[in-house]
This record gives C-alpha cells, structure tokens and sequence, in this order.
C-alpha cells in the first residue's frame, strides 16, 4: 500500500457523490500529495480514473479488498 | 424552471414514436461509446458528470432551447444533480428515472397478432439490450419464450389476463442475458425446456426439447414444433408457432444472422449455421412471420414497436442469408466478429446454474447491448 497525505472515507455513497467529494478534498492538496479514497459504489471504478485523467491528476494505484475499492491520485 | 422525472416507459414510446428528443448523457465517454439510448430522432451531447461540477454555463448553448431535454447516467444520481444545475440555469429539463439501469430492464409487451381458436401472441420487447421474448396465451395457457430476468412482468402479465403460465423455454442456452426461465417455471410450477445439446453442464432439472417435438398451449391447440436449427449454439432450437410464426432464436434476425463463436466453437459451428439458414429454414414456408430473440439496430423495429417480417422477405432483403459463395460465408461469421457480449462467460455460468450471483451483480454482468449477431 502506498503512503498518502491525506485520506477520503466514501464509502456508502452513491453517485455522484464519491467524486463530488473527491474533488473537494482535492482542492486541500498541494500539487504532488496524494489522496487515498475508499468507496464501494462500483460505477466510481471507471469514473474517478476518467476524472483523474480530465483534470491532469495521475491515479497511481487502486486496490479492491472485501468490496471496498480504493484509489490513490496524485493532484496534477 | 421545470424538473421532470421521465420514466424509462415513457422514453419507450418516443423511441417507438420516432419523437424528437435530445439526450444529455452524463455518463463517462467510454460507457456512452459503447451502449446508449437509440431512437430515430434523438439528438445527443456526452459530457460526463464529474467535467460539470463547477457549473453547467458551458454548455448551456450546445443544448437546443426548442426541444424536449432528458439527462441520463447510470443509475440516476448524477442526472438528477446535472438536471437540477440546467433547471436553476432556466432551462425546462427531465431526467431518467432508475437510469441506464432501468432502461436496461424495461420491457414493453407488443401484440404481434391473434393465433387460431382465440390464442394470442405478444412480444416483450428490451429495448435498452435488444433482448426480444415471448408469451403465447390460448384457453386460460401460457407459454413463455426467451424469457428475461425479470420474471415479475411475465408473471403479472400473464395474470392480468387471467392466464396460467404452464410452460417456459429457452431457445438456447443464452450468453448476452440471464434467463428468467428456470425461475419463473419453478415459481409457476411449469415445464422447463431446453435444447439438451446446451444443456450437458446444467445443474437443475429440465425437459429436453428435440426437434419434431410438439407442445400444446392450451385446450384446443396451439401448436409449438420444436425446430433443430444448430448454429449460435450447437444446440439452437426454433419453433413453428400455430404454422405461422417462426420463432427463429438467435440464429436469424431482421437485419443480420447469429454469431457461431460466444460457447466457444465458431469453426465447428459455421457449418451448422450455413445448413439452418440455407437449408433447413428454406424448406419452411415464405410466409412465415420471423420473431427473432434480438434486434441490433433501431431501424430494425416496426411501426409499432415490435419486430417481425416474413421469411420471405428475409431470404430477399437479408444480406446474411444472400452469401452464395461458401467461403465467403465462414469468413463474415468467424473473422472480423465484434466484441463479445459483456461478462458473457459469467453469464452462460449463470444460466447453467453454476453461479448465483446477487441481483446487483446480474444487473452489472447485463450492461450494454447483446452483441449476438453479425452483419
């Protein structure tokens, strides 16, 4: 697991919610930190990497561990 | 302005309408690429969700101020949030009840016509996956074809109409859908029938349907003649309805033919295929009325939203029934296939009885269109 600066719980939430709050903790980052986010909404697998992508921020590593899908991005 | 909830139901009939529509769908540009909402005059914009968090200003004028609005996504948060913006932006909008998920699942029950001796038919169409299935009712008898997962409208359907469900079949073993099938025979206390040929590795009790077989719906007989037609699968069966109606599967369809490669087999099966369309189903009668299991395209539906032509007509305007050449044939149905249905290995698990998988799950195997046929 890789280390994080700072970490987002969304778990139980639906979309659009994960990403909606993804982008907000994002906005307390500096270039280059990283944020670890939990979910389990499935359909966030697909969009925060599409997110990610559209905003110049890297995903760097997603894991899956009973149900609960993590990401770690690096804010671009 | 105005935010309205516009139910997948209601989409149906301007698909089926050819009403104009214009589709802001929110979802990421991958999952729109690869299956959306089809209608003759809709008009779409994809711009995902998450690109209009700081505000919808920029789109505003991509949208047409003269026609009817609906936004989409998966499941219908994100629509909801989308449309709320556009309507605080002054704009008159709806957005998808349930979503894609719910369009995936809507079924629309169209009657194709009367069979002798007071009898009726109807097909139940899925136009968000192109699924087509079946319900024959004669004399107080049901008999249900292809069914999909969700049991509960065949089962209320046949109620309405005062009709016991008495036998269920599957054309064969599918690979783009679960089959409700099983289910709704076990719940209904009916006969379930499949083509035993795929059927070796299924884990539950079922009546095998050969071809020459007869089944009678109700008390003055209709018809069903199990017809072999191996070629999507090596079992694929078709039936000949009260002599006039061809239910032909996934092997023929109105624009395009089966696929012979989603168990696994196409080299083996291209041969089949060949002898069910340019043989076997050329000894049946010209006036036949085609019902196939899927659609592909939009243009494919009638006017009023079913699907069916007569054989004639397919052996004249079907490009996949028109392939002299041998070679050429084995070539479009094995080289140059498109992409497999999705989860269809899961999904051909599923229908065996080898996995359960939770409803969320077989909602997830479901997504996007059928991707049975080849054209």
């Amino acid at each position: 697991m890789m280390n994080s600066d700072k970490m987002l719980d969304a778990k139980g939430l639906a979309c659009p919610m994960p990403i909606v709050r993804t982008k907000k903790a994002m906005n307390d980052l500096q270039s280059g930190q990283v944020l670890e986010i939990h979910v389990t909404d499935k359909g966030a697998k697909a969009d925060l990497a599409a997110w990610s992508k559209s905003g110049g921020h890297e995903l760097v590593e997603t894991a899956e561990e009973n149900e609960v899908l993590k990401f770690w991005i690096r804010k671009g | 302005m105005t935010l309205n909830e516009m139910t997948a139901k209601e989409v149906s009939k301007k698909v089926i309408n050819k009403a104009e529509l214009f589709i802001l769908d929110v979802r990421n540009e991958s999952d729109f690429n690869d299956w959306k909402i089809e209608g003759e005059n809709f008009e779409f914009l994809n711009i995902p969700y998450f690109d209009l968090l700081d505000g919808v200003e920029e789109i505003i004028d991509k949208i047409p101020a003269n026609k009817e609005i609906l936004v989409v996504c998966a499941k219908e948060g994100s629509s909801i949030m989308i449309a709320e913006m556009l309507s605080e932006a002054g704009l008159d909008v709806s957005y998808l009840k349930g979503g894609m998920k719910a369009w995936s699942e809507h079924l629309e029950p169209v009657k194709i016509g009367d069979l002798n001796n007071g009898g009726e038919i109807y097909q139940f169409v899925r136009l968000g996956k192109g699924c087509l299935s079946y319900m024959i009712i004669s004399n107080g008898e049901a008999a249900v074809i292809d069914s999909t997962r969700m049991t509960d409208i065949y089962v209320d359907f046949a109620d309405s109409i005062g009709a016991k469900i008495t036998h269920v079949f599957d054309t064969h073993l599918h690979a783009d859908h679960i089959s409700g099938g099983r289910k709704i025979a076990e719940s209904a206390n009916a006969t379930y029938w499949l083509p035993p040929k795929d059927a070796t590795e299924v884990t539950f009790e079922y009546q095998p349907l050969e071809g020459g077989k007869v089944v009678t719906i109700g008390h003055t007989a209709i018809n069903i003649h199990a017809l072999y037609s191996p070629g999507h699968t090596i079992g694929s069966t078709s039936f000949v309805v009260d002599e006039k109606y061809l239910l032909s599967g996934d092997i023929l369809f109105i624009d395009s033919i089966g696929r012979p490669d989603l168990a696994g087999l196409a080299e083996d099966w291209v041969g089949d295929l060949r002898e069910t369309l340019y043989t076997r189903y050329r000894e049946l009668s010209d006036e036949l009325i085609v019902l196939p299991s899927h659609f592909m395209i939009i243009e494919e539906l009638n006017e009023d939203g079913s699907v069916a032509k007569k054989l004639g007509e397919l052996f004249v305007e079907n490009h996949g029934l028109n392939i002299a050449d041998e070679t050429e044939f084995r070539e479009l149905v094995t080289g140059n296939l498109p992409p497999q249905p999705n989860a269809y290995q899961e999904i051909r698990e599923t229908n065996m009885g080898k996995i359960t998988p939770d409803e969320e799950k077989q909602r997830e195997m479901e997504i996007g269109p059928n991707r049975c046929a080849v054209r």
